[in-house]
């Protein structure tokens, strides 16, 4: 594949870093325990939780680093993070 | 414009750390300005996670050309779009390293000279990218590789650098500060800031794990504490008046400090009731000077014992 | 063609106007300020529909460029000296962005000690940098560069910013007669820029990634290629400004009475216009001496100069540039060194004389005496020195 001039790239070419790899927890979501609040989705770094037709948050394992960061702050206690098994 | 909560234009597959403060305000960021925004990126960690050739994570137009010249270039994109009648928007991203230090020559220039940008800094208190050093915007007495802790030392000598005065000072109509554990209210801001005509600038607390050393999965929570005992005021300044301020029942500055490892030496081996007396002397004057406190109703209860 | 009796800064605001660059960024230096002023004049009457950024460095200057050409808008800046040391970091960023464009050098001194008088040592310190360089011998050239500066660069197999160098106060500052093309000629000759690529909300694209130890290799070898291939891109846009107005720029190199030279003087810029009058006067006195002028330095045309010197005695490069410490005991200028390497190999002599820094004058005399030093096998020093202040 050439070189784009000057160092360039089109969108889209993060995606080709599977961040999942780097996990060592593994957030799990309970959908019953869940209020539909959203805030894992709005402030998982990644943006890798998205929400599905059935209003369930889910995360991408592909990409989802394991941070815990959804888990912490998710004020119905909804995600629990799990030792990640390889 | 209404902020699409869905809208994802800060991709999957970047390198920041687990947890990381300023990669959730890149993602923030361009949820609330949307698809028509030019990004300008200083050098940094935030371009740096972002961008190894080819793997980019921005899906907007985005340019990085130098550590301090973020706003400089951002004032020639702007000049061309609007020879050229265009009508995106022109937005800098860079860290407080880049904004407080080294771009200070070519963000005071931009700003004086009144262009239509939205400078957003990142600011989490210290050079991650090269390793954590003491910036402009470092706190009081935190310990970085460059004012470490020692037997003469108590960490960084001097208090953060007051950049959105100095802004304000220079005439930009709007002036803010926001923090990343607040996201609603960091992405009003955002808006605000692009649609205000003329240079505007929003300075966004991003929590470093890393840096400053605490798990990943707690950066929400010690943007809230910063908040919360007055280390970090959220406001908002149009034409350089206060106008709005984020009011908190005041935590003692302990309660944040002792989370963090760039502040452990003021606890152990022992506690160095002296400097933190200093801290909370800022976290007291902050308050004075910006109002944030929240006064409780005394409790009939306890006035009786 | 209308010749006009014009200072060479007023006449190259004029090209540049004609140019129709969208944006201009540019601080004032002496001895760049008239060039400026004069530009900023000519956006305030309307008379080039422009942005001007009145920037607060020079280091701001160039990178609000990179932000204008980013964004695919023609753009302009000129500076010297000390403004150009400024702009050291950016050049490269610049050129490593593939972001054509051109700005003018109004060549001066580096300090300390503080000069603001002429030689060549600012713009040669870049010769690293990526940029193309063009000297320019007299302010008809100067003017003409920027059309073909402008020509080069935005072509896609080049997309390289471009250094249109001239002698500060020798040429800024002078009244020449100067063909002036009219506008109508110049957009013929000079279309509007296409960028490869434009910062566009329509078809995002990330500029300026960093290579990781993968890729920087490539990108470096990539961008030396695009210098190579400028070669061509610089003669036929050279050739076709000459079939068009009828001065001809296709040789990156000029020669001047070389045919039966045995001496050659190799120089750029204005001392090529006192040194062809001495030629003539030693010519008339039975010395076979000639020049050969390099108008282009980046690319550095080493094989016409291969073809241009093989059959001279002895070389004699006038370098208005000091390469501090090189040469061993024994002094060297950035030509001089450049010359010995395009000649590497074959047995002629290169010395090299370090001359007219920080504006000393040299005159036809000066010259006579450096061919007299040449035939004599003295040289690689400075040549001129007041030894009575030493």
């Amino acid at each position: 594949m050439a070189l784009n001039v000057g160092c360039t790239a089109p969108p889209g070419r993060a995606r080709e870093n599977r961040t999942g790899s780097w996990r060592v927890f593994l957030p799990r979501f309970d959908h019953e325990a869940c209020s539909k609040c959203g805030m894992c989705q709005l402030i998982c770094p990644e943006g890798c939780i998205s929400e599905t037709a059935d209003r369930e948050f889910v995360p991408d394992y592909d990409y989802c680093k394991g941070c815990g960061l959804c888990a912490e702050e998710c004020p119905k206690h909804a995600i629990t993070m799990v030792q990640e098994e390889k | 414009m209404a902020i699409d909560k869905g809208c994802e234009l800060f991709d999957c597959g970047h390198r920041a750390c687990g947890g990381c403060g300023a990669s959730l305000a890149a993602r923030l960021l361009l949820k609330a300005a949307g698809p028509e925004t030019i990004v300008v990126s200083s050098t940094g960690c935030m371009e740096v996670f972002s961008t190894p050739y080819p793997e980019t994570a921005w899906k907007v137009p985005w340019i990085h050309s130098l550590f301090e010249n973020a706003a400089a270039v951002a004032s020639g994109i702007e000049a061309a779009l609007k020879i050229q009648g265009r009508k995106e928007k022109v937005v800098v991203i860079a860290g407080d390293g880049a904004t407080f230090d080294i771009g200070m020559l070519c963000i005071s220039g931009a700003f004086e000279r009144g262009h239509d940008i939205t400078y957003i800094c990142y600011d989490n208190e210290a050079y991650m990218n090269t390793g954590i050093q003491r910036s402009g915007a470092t706190p009081y007495d935190a310990s970085t590789t460059t004012s470490p802790a020692g037997k003469v030392s108590t960490g960084n000598r001097r208090p953060k650098k007051d950049m959105p005065r100095i802004l304000a000072a220079h005439g930009a109509p709007y002036v803010a500060t926001a923090s990343v554990a607040y996201p609603a209210d960091f992405m009003q801001k955002v808006e605000k800031a692009i649609n205000t005509p003329g240079p505007s600038y929003v300075q966004v607390h991003a929590p470093c794990c890393t840096g400053w050393g605490f798990d990943g999965s707690k950066t929400i929570a010690i943007g809230k504490l910063a908040i919360e005992t007055g280390l970090w005021v959220n406001y908002e300044m149009v034409d350089g008046e206060v106008t709005k301020v984020k009011r908190v029942v005041r935590k003692p500055v302990e309660e944040y400090l002792q989370e963090q490892k760039r502040f452990r030496h003021l606890f152990k081996p022992v506690t160095l009731t002296a400097e933190i007396a200093k801290i909370q002397a800022i976290a007291d004057a902050n308050a004075a000077r910006y109002g944030i406190d929240i006064k409780l109703p005394p409790r009939s209860g306890a006035e009786a014992a | 063609m209308a010749l006009e009796i014009m200072e060479g800064s007023i006449a190259i605001a004029q090209a540049v106007r004609r140019c129709r660059p969208k944006v201009v960024a540019a601080y004032p230096i002496t001895p760049q300020t008239h060039i400026v002023e004069s530009l900023a004049e000519i956006v305030a009457n309307d008379e080039l529909d422009a942005d001007y950024i009145t920037v607060e460095s020079e280091f701001s200057a160039l990178s609000a460029c990179v932000g204008a050409v980013a964004s695919g808008a023609r753009a302009y800046s000129a500076t010297t000296s000390q403004g150009l040391a400024l702009m050291f970091e950016v050049c490269f960023n610049m050129a490593g962005m593939r972001l054509p464009i051109v700005m003018t050098i109004a060549n001066r001194a580096m300090g300390a000690p503080l000069s603001i008088w002429n030689d060549q040592q600012d713009s040669i310190s870049l010769r690293d940098a990526g940029w193309l360089q063009f000297y320019a011998e007299n302010n008809q050239e100067a003017v003409d560069l920027h059309y073909i500066g402008y020509r080069v660069a935005e072509d896609h197999r080049v997309l390289l910013p471009v250094m249109v160098c001239f002698d500060g106060f020798i040429l800024s500052h002078t009244y020449e007669p100067v063909d002036m093309l009219g506008q109508e000629e110049v957009d013929d000759y000079l279309p509007p820029f296409v960028p490869k690529y434009r910062l566009d909300a329509a078809a995002p694209v990330s500029m300026g990634m960093y290579a990781t130890p993968d890729y920087y290799l490539e990108f470096r070898y990539e961008n030396d290629l695009a210098q190579k291939r400028a070669i061509d891109v610089v003669r036929e846009a050279g050739q076709e400004f000459g079939e068009r107005f009828g001065r001809d720029y296709s040789a990156l190199i000029e020669s001047y009475r070389m045919e039966d030279a045995e001496t050659a003087i190799v120089a750029m810029g204005s001392i090529c216009g006192t040194t062809k009058d001495a030629i003539d006067e030693m010519r008339s006195e039975g010395k076979k001496v000639g020049l050969v002028r390099i108008r282009c330095f980046r690319p550095f045309p080493a094989e016409d100069l291969r073809a241009a010197l093989g059959h001279v005695s002895r070389i004699a490069v006038l370098d208005k540039n000091v390469s501090l410490g090189a040469g061993g005991t024994t002094a060297r200028g950035a030509v001089g060194l450049e010359v010995r390497d395009a000649l590497y190999g074959s047995s002629i002599p290169v010395l090299d004389y370090i001359i007219a820094l920080g504006g000393r004058d040299v005159r036809i005399d000066d010259i006579k005496d450096v061919v007299a030093a040449c035939e004599a096998g003295d040289g690689d020093r400075f040549f001129g020195l007041r030894t009575e202040v030493l």
